[in-house]
């Protein structure tokens, strides 16, 4: 059988995911992640007093702090499961990625176990995100003259 | 390529589970289960050691033999430099073959050792082999905390060891021939979609079995694949009617879909596999039925994915090869 045949059979039985319920699901998390930064901040700002900018730093703190808690305590892969990208994309899954990893390779010890392993998966998110800054911010040197 | 063997018998089998194999269909039937996936150890990887260790010490009580009686023991898993098996298998101190065929690894076992036996060069010989659900996610896919979605075509790695003891001893299961399969490209390149991988390879050991023996499709009371899943087994009898015009009906299953209830436990998405998967399954179940004569013939075509993470990404696709044995029940 030709390779392109058999891909057709294999496209017969493929299992359609429910996209529209994972996205529903994932903005309606997301935007429950959202009110509650939103939530914080203002609490942050109002309980010590300090100016929004400041209080938005206190929130990311936070949500990495709980993040990586959770995932310690074992329940937050479930979560991430059941939330899909409502997790993943804010602050939350970048501190996830990077606790499960260290969890995962725990036992290979501290050098070649959790440092080398850490950033498995938020690697590529750091790598590309502080490549992109640099050219995107280079764009915007030579067209605004860094304004 | 098939082999005929006139005096190799299965003499003995035990199998080892982890927790979901436990709560699974054939839950009952498994000699051992461990709850936690630990395994008593301090990782994965030792864990799968001791699933392996643990299943070839119960054969050798259930079969009555001393390690000293057994002139071979043959093993492989899934893990890199297949690892689990010569950790597990030092302990014994006989002579060993580490063998790797991922999925189908335990028939090809068997139908070495069956080879080693017809050939009057050893008398019997064990064939070990063992997965574990969290060592494999660890070395395949993502941290297992990460919990990453998973479509609903990926498999589910079971969690277990299982050995056979083969010789040339009389017994009520005989091994009756062996073919070996061949590696096949359907340039597949999804890895949450091994069913479709190795359905090709299950298809092409199938017919080379029946052509080969002359057999019909309908001269097996069952037959059963390694690891397809619910997706895959469709692929496959699919493939059989296109491509050869062979209806796989009754008789056929995969023991992917017996080890789990994938209707209930649904973290098993298409089903279990792994080298443990098809072995479990038939240990547990399939050779008892064979045993009471219930099964006459059975032919096992256990499926692997020869899977490496770093060759599909640089854009190779995903081989496959698939080994079968075939089973008479001795009255």
């Amino acid at each position: 059988m030709e390779k392109k045949d058999y891909k057709e059979i294999v496209n017969r039985h493929k299992p359609t995911e429910s996209r529209v319920a994972n996205a529903i699901t994932s903005f309606l998390v997301g935007g429950l992640m959202g009110v509650i930064s939103v939530f914080l901040t203002e609490l942050y700002s109002y309980l010590f007093e300090i100016p929004t900018k400041d209080a938005t730093t206190f929130m990311i703190v936070t949500l990495i702090f709980v993040a990586c808690l959770f995932t310690a305590l074992g329940f937050f892969d479930k979560w991430v499961n059941f939330a899909k990208c409502g997790l993943i994309i804010p602050i939350t899954g970048f501190a996830h990625s990077i606790m499960s990893a260290g969890l995962e390779f725990k036992k290979e010890g501290l050098i070649y176990g959790v440092g080398s392993n850490m950033f498995k998966l938020a690697g590529s998110v750091i790598v590309l995100g502080i490549a992109s800054a640099a050219f995107f911010g280079a764009i915007r040197f030579l067209i605004f003259g860094g304004v | 390529m098939t082999f005929k063997y006139n005096n190799v018998y299965i003499n003995n089998q035990s199998t080892v589970v982890g927790p979901y194999e436990k709560k699974g269909p054939l839950g009952n039937k498994f000699d051992k289960s461990y709850k936690d996936l630990y395994c008593q150890e301090k990782s994965w990887e030792m864990a799968e050691v001791k699933l392996m260790q643990d299943s070839v010490e119960i054969l050798l009580r259930k079969a009555r033999k001393n390690i000293k009686e057994i002139d071979l023991i043959i093993g492989g898993d899934l893990l890199n430099q297949i690892c689990a098996t010569s950790y597990a298998l030092q302990k014994f101190k006989i002579p060993h073959l580490g063998i790797f065929s991922a999925c189908s690894t335990s028939t090809e076992g068997m139908l070495i050792a069956a080879n080693f036996i017809d050939s009057g060069k050893i008398r019997n010989a064990i064939v070990s082999v063992s997965s574990h659900n969290l060592s494999s996610e660890k070395q395949f896919r993502n941290p297992v905390e990460y919990g990453a979605p998973r479509p609903s075509s990926a498999t589910f790695t079971t969690t277990g060891g299982a050995s056979v003891l083969l010789s040339n001893t009389k017994s009520r299961i005989k091994v009756d021939s062996a073919t070996v399969g061949r590696i096949c490209d359907m340039d597949q390149k999804d890895p949450n979609n091994m069913g479709a991988c190795m359905a090709v390879a299950a298809g092409e050991t199938i017919m080379d079995h029946l052509r080969e023996t002359k057999r019909d499709v309908n001269y097996y009371d069952l037959i059963i694949t390694g690891d397809l899943g619910l997706y895959g087994k469709e692929i496959l009898k699919d493939y059989m009617a296109s491509e050869y015009g062979i209806e796989l009906s009754n008789n056929y299953s995969d023991s992917g879909l017996m080890i789990f209830d994938i209707k209930n436990q649904k973290e098993t998405l298409a089903g279990g596999s792994g080298p443990a998967c098809s072995p479990l399954v038939n240990y547990s179940y399939v050779f008892p039925l064979i045993e009471k004569g219930i099964l006459k013939r059975v032919l096992i075509v256990a499926t692997g994915a020869l899977f490496s993470p770093t060759f599909v990404y640089q854009k190779n696709p995903i081989l496959s090869i698939s080994h079968a044995v075939s089973l008479e029940s001795v009255r």
